[in-house]
C-alpha cells in the first residue's frame, strides 16, 4: 500500500491511467487543466471504474460543501464594543 | 472624535464600493474612491485621531466579515480584527500605496486570522497521510470508494451541514486547513494564496488538492449512501 504523496509527478501520456493517477490529478481534471489527450485518457478510465467515479463525485461535493461552509455575514458596521476595544488598544500601544 | 467625520456619507459610500471587487462603475467612481483613500491615508500618516476612528468605522465591518468567515468563534474573529487594526496602524508608514488601502487591510486581516489560528492548540493534530487515499502497488485504490448520498448536496446550506463541514475543516492539519480556508472559504486566487502563505502556485495547488482529499475522507462517513 502506498499513500498519495508525490509532490510534482507528471501525468504520463499514453495508456490508461491508474486509479492512483486519476485521483492524484483529480484537481487538474476538475479545473479543466489537463491536455485533451490526458482528459480523454481520464475519461476512458472513469468509464470503466465506478470507484473512481464515486471518488470524483465525493470530491466535487466536498469542494461545494467547503465553499458553502462559510457563514454568510453582512458587511455591516463594526459593533461599538469592538470599535471601543480598538480605540483603547491603540491608545495603550 | 468628531461625529461629523463619521457621518460623512459620501466618504462611507465611496469606501464601501471599494472592496473586495474593484468598482464596476464608471472610471470617475474609481478615481473618487482612490482619492478618498489617498486623503484618508494622508491624514492617517499625520496621525489625526479622527482619521484612525474613520478607518475603523469604515473598514471594520468588512474586516470583521472576513474574520468571521475564517474563524468560527465570534470572540476569535473580534480579536483578530483588533489585532489587524493594531498591525495596520503600526505598518502605515510602510504601506507603499501600490494596492488599495482596503485591499491592504484585507490581507492584514487574513494574516491576523492565520496567526490566531496557528496559536490555538489542537491535540492531537491529524496526520495528513492518514487522511489521503491509499493505493496498492498496481495503482488501484486499496478500498473502493462508495457513492455519496445523492441528497448530501441538497442540505449544503443547512446550518447543521455547514457546522459539520466547518468542524471537519478545523480537524485538518494546520497547513492544509490554511490553504483550504484561503482558497475555498475566503475565495482568494491561487496566486493570492501563494502570496499570503509564501508558497509557489504549484505548491498551493498540491496542498489544496490534499486538503480537499483529506476533507473528503473526514466527510465521507457522514454522506456515504449507506450511512444511517
Amino acid at each position: 500500500m502506498t499513500p498519495n504523496t508525490h509532490e510534482h509527478r507528471e501525468l504520463q501520456h499514453g495508456g490508461m491511467p491508474t486509479c492512483r493517477d486519476v485521483i492524484e490529478f483529480l484537481m487538474a481534471y476538475v479545473d479543466d487543466e489537463l491536455s485533451p489527450a490526458q482528459r480523454a485518457a481520464f475519461e476512458q478510465h472513469l468509464a470503466v471504474c465506478p470507484s473512481c467515479v464515486n471518488y470524483l463525485n465525493g470530491y466535487r461535493s466536498t469542494i461545494s460543501m467547503a465553499k458553502a461552509a462559510a457563514p454568510t455575514v453582512d458587511q455591516g458596521e463594526l459593533p461599538q464594543s469592538l470599535v471601543a476595544a480598538v480605540r483603547a488598544a491603540r491608545r495603550n500601544s | 472624535m468628531a461625529e461629523d467625520t463619521l457621518s460623512d456619507n459620501g466618504t462611507r459610500r465611496a469606501l464601501a464600493r471599494s472592496h473586495p471587487a474593484p468598482a464596476a462603475g464608471p472610471s470617475d467612481d474609481v478615481d473618487a474612491v482612490l482619492l478618498v483613500e489617498a486623503a484618508l491615508l494622508d491624514r492617517l500618516r499625520h496621525k489625526e485621531d479622527a482619521a484612525y476612528e474613520e478607518l475603523v468605522v469604515l473598514a471594520g465591518g468588512r474586516m470583521l466579515a472576513v474574520a468571521r468567515r475564517m474563524m468560527p468563534q465570534e470572540q476569535d474573529a473580534a480579536d483578530a480584527v483588533q489585532d489587524a487594526f493594531l498591525s495596520a496602524f503600526k505598518s502605515l508608514e510602510r504601506f507603499d500605496g501600490r494596492s488599495r488601502l482596503t485591499t491592504w487591510l484585507h490581507r492584514i486581516t487574513v494574516n491576523a486570522c492565520l496567526m490566531k489560528l496557528r496559536t490555538r492548540r489542537r491535540h492531537p493534530e491529524r496526520m495528513i497521510d492518514d487522511l489521503l487515499p491509499q493505493f496498492v502497488e498496481d495503482g488501484h485504490q486499496r478500498q473502493s470508494s462508495r457513492p455519496w448520498n445523492p441528497t448530501a448536496l441538497a442540505g449544503i446550506q443547512q446550518r447543521e451541514t455547514r457546522t459539520l463541514v466547518r468542524a471537519k475543516i478545523d480537524e485538518l492539519p494546520d497547513q492544509y486547513r490554511e490553504v483550504l480556508l484561503l482558497r475555498d472559504i475566503e475565495q482568494l486566487s491561487t496566486d493570492e494564496t501563494g502570496g499570503v502563505l509564501g508558497m509557489t502556485t504549484s505548491a498551493v495547488k498540491t496542498r489544496l488538492h490534499r486538503a480537499r482529499q483529506a476533507l473528503r475522507t473526514l466527510l465521507e462517513p457522514h454522506f456515504q449512501e449507506d450511512h444511517t
